[in-house]
């Protein structure tokens, strides 16, 4: 059976993958003369690690921005969980169960890190302003009730030793993994990485790649992710996009991609005639 | 040796979440709070009251305020003064009862409880400062600051132009007439010295732990989010709109009621240029910032500092020294600007962050690591 069906299917390592989850339909995207995005399709299933990756300047970066709201194409729509999602703010796409994190850190510097987490919670909280203002009673249980599945998160990514840490005080490395801490703690039906390895070293890349395998399996997440380390991506993702100067290239299994010539000659490059 | 959580655990989320997790704080909170209510009412006199107490609590109560909106939300206001003045005026309203007209015909509201009149100035205050906190959400910093500088601006010169605010009095002074609580005067001319005191405590304390009990939870947590990366905190689902409106509310509304206060209970009697000119916006700020930005106990301390150093002057210069009260009182603009600057200089972050190094100190006391 072929992965680019649309029936559920179990992996190799027995997870299941399910329908599709989101559908980006004839993307294009313009600043002005520019075009970042061309006429791109693809789709990502439920419960798979689904990659975008290619050269420099191809548009991955756009891509997330337009998945997360950041960006509005001209053409195309975006479907998600079956439907057209008519156009949104991007704190609306995160109410939907979207989260994402930054190629460049986007923590809250000046928090803790376990009040970063708890605001990836912040969706889920929903007592007004006057039950906050009393506290006790409503406010505070809920605040109790999230902070259980804030510290699961802190637990999982063993963050627990630096939890009443100021944000601006941890390494790089750290900081990365508190970012994904705050997106997970949203509990997200699909969850944006833009390069969540770069800058790191070989122990790091390894730390990072187990959590995100840890968390797809674990939680069944959804990932999407950008990436520039291909031995990275071919180890984790079912299934690979190509980007190169905005448009699609190639699209399938890591093999697939791998032996794909279009592929093959955007990133060693080809004779022009 | 006291200070310190080591062998102090805590077993559910709950205790971990408290204000003070470190017992030595709690007592020491529970003794100011005894002291506060108990001891000080019986000891003070006029000059206290006067000089020091409720200028104080007061100018706490528009510090928390603002810090609400400048050091937990970002959002920077130079509209402190003219905040004040549409509290000042809403309580004057509230309390010497409101004529409105619908559809043609008047209708005279009876006065209302001093207590509720401040309240309801603070909520009359809160829908201003919204109103005037709606630019923010194109407008980020010095611009923003400038924006809210046009409302300082704005509403002196209403309270100047529109009779009605003033009951139409020839001075275009607003004096606050005799209102108690349970037969008890706290404005006008028969006030006793521990009923005017008792009356703004209570206020201060209540508004205090409201706002630690926002700034801990979810609410906090959006307005911190906006003022550490907007961008960010919208991807995570934090609507900017409520947020910074929501700031604009709840820092407006600390700031009417501080403003009403300052009215009625501390002065008596203001002209709305005199009073809640552009100098008090830049007073609550400075203590704001001086305080500490974000920091509740922040503003406890920088109301202090700038309440009490004044007249901690005043009596080293004049009564210790005995020097001219004319040139003491130039030489005190100089001397408190010149200890701002060194201030702030040798702690930018303010006294909070001075406190919190001190904690960490006295947390390993007597050992160095």
């Amino acid at each position: 059976m072929s992965v680019n069906d649309n029936e559920p299917y179990v992996t190799a390592d027995g997870r299941k993958i399910g329908g599709v989850l989101m559908e980006m339909k004839n993307i294009t995207l313009r600043f002005g003369g520019v075009k970042a995005i061309t006429d791109i399709s693809f789709d990502i299933r439920e419960g798979e690690i689904r990659a975008i990756i290619g050269p420099n300047g191809a548009g991955k970066s756009s891509m997330l921005n337009v998945i997360s709201g950041f960006y509005i194409p001209q053409e195309g729509e975006v479907w998600y969980k079956g439907a057209p999602r008519p156009q949104m703010k991007p704190y609306e796409v995160a109410q939907q169960g979207i989260a994402r994190t930054f190629q460049n850190i986007a923590l809250f510097e000046g928090m803790t890190v376990l009040d970063n987490v708890m605001t990836g919670r912040l969706n889920h909280m929903k007592t007004g302003l006057l039950a906050q203002a009393i506290w006790k009673g409503k406010a505070q249980a809920e605040e109790v009730e999230n902070r259980e599945v804030a510290e699961k998160i802190i637990d999982f990514l063993e963050i627990q030793h630096i939890r009443k840490t100021p944000v601006a005080r941890l390494p790089y490395g750290l900081k990365k993994r508190v970012e994904l801490a705050r997106a997970l703690a949203a509990q997200p039906s699909l969850l944006l990485l833009d390069e969540p390895m770069a800058g790191m070293n070989v122990e790091e890349k390894e730390d990072m790649s187990r959590f995100i395998l840890d968390v797809n399996d674990e939680f069944g997440t959804t990932i999407a992710l950008i990436e520039h380390d291909m031995g990275v991506v071919m180890d984790l993702s079912d299934r690979v996009v190509v980007m190169d100067y905005g448009k699609k290239i190639g699209d399938g299994t890591p093999d697939e991609v791998r032996n794909n010539q279009n592929v093959i000659d955007a990133y060693l490059g080809v004779a022009h005639d | 040796m006291l200070y310190r959580e080591a062998g102090d655990f805590k077993t559910s989320y709950t205790d971990d979440g408290q204000t003070f997790p470190i017992k030595f704080d709690r007592i020491g909170y529970y003794v100011a709070l005894i002291v506060a209510f108990a001891i000080v009412p019986f000891v003070i006199n006029d000059y206290w009251v006067n000089a020091i107490f409720l200028p104080f609590l007061i100018y706490a109560i528009a510090a928390i305020g603002l810090n609400v909106l400048v050091g937990y939300c970002g959002q920077v206001s130079l509209g402190t003064g003219g905040f004040m003045a549409v509290g000042a005026y809403a309580c004057y309203k509230f309390m010497t009862g409101i004529d409105i007209w619908i559809g043609g015909v008047q209708y005279a509201l009876p006065p209302i409880n001093i207590f509720f009149s401040v309240i309801l100035a603070g909520f009359v205050t809160a829908i201003v400062g919204v109103l005037f906190g709606l630019p923010s959400l194109r407008i980020k910093g010095f611009y923003l600051a400038v924006a809210t500088l046009a409302a300082q601006f704005f509403l002196v010169w209403l309270f100047n132009k529109w009779s009605w605010t003033y009951n139409y009095s020839a001075s275009g002074q607003i004096s606050a007439p005799e209102r108690g609580m349970f037969g008890v005067p706290v404005t006008g001319p028969n006030t006793e010295a521990w009923a005017t005191y008792l009356f703004c405590l209570v206020f201060v304390v209540v508004l205090a732990l409201i706002a630690r009990n926002l700034t801990r939870g979810s609410v906090g947590r959006k307005w911190m989010a906006i003022r550490d990366m907007d961008i960010a905190a919208e991807i995570i689902g934090v609507d900017p709109l409520k947020a910074k409106l929501s700031a604009f509310a709840v820092s407006s509304f600390y700031v009417g009621i501080a403003g009403a206060l300052f009215f009625s209970v501390y002065l008596g009697a203001v002209e709305v240029g005199e009073a809640f000119g552009i100098q008090k916006s830049f007073l609550v700020l400075f203590m704001v910032i001086i305080g500490g930005l974000g920091s509740i106990f922040g503003s406890f301390a920088g109301a202090a500092f700038l309440v009490l150093l004044p007249v901690l002057l005043k009596n080293v210069l004049v009564s210790g020294l005995g020097w001219p009260t004319d040139l003491a009182a130039h030489l005190e603009f100089m001397i408190v600007g010149a200890l701002i600057v060194t201030f702030l200089i040798l702690e930018p972050h303010g006294l909070a962050q001075l406190w919190r190094v001190i904690k960490e100190k006295l947390r390993l006391w007597p050992f160095p690591h």
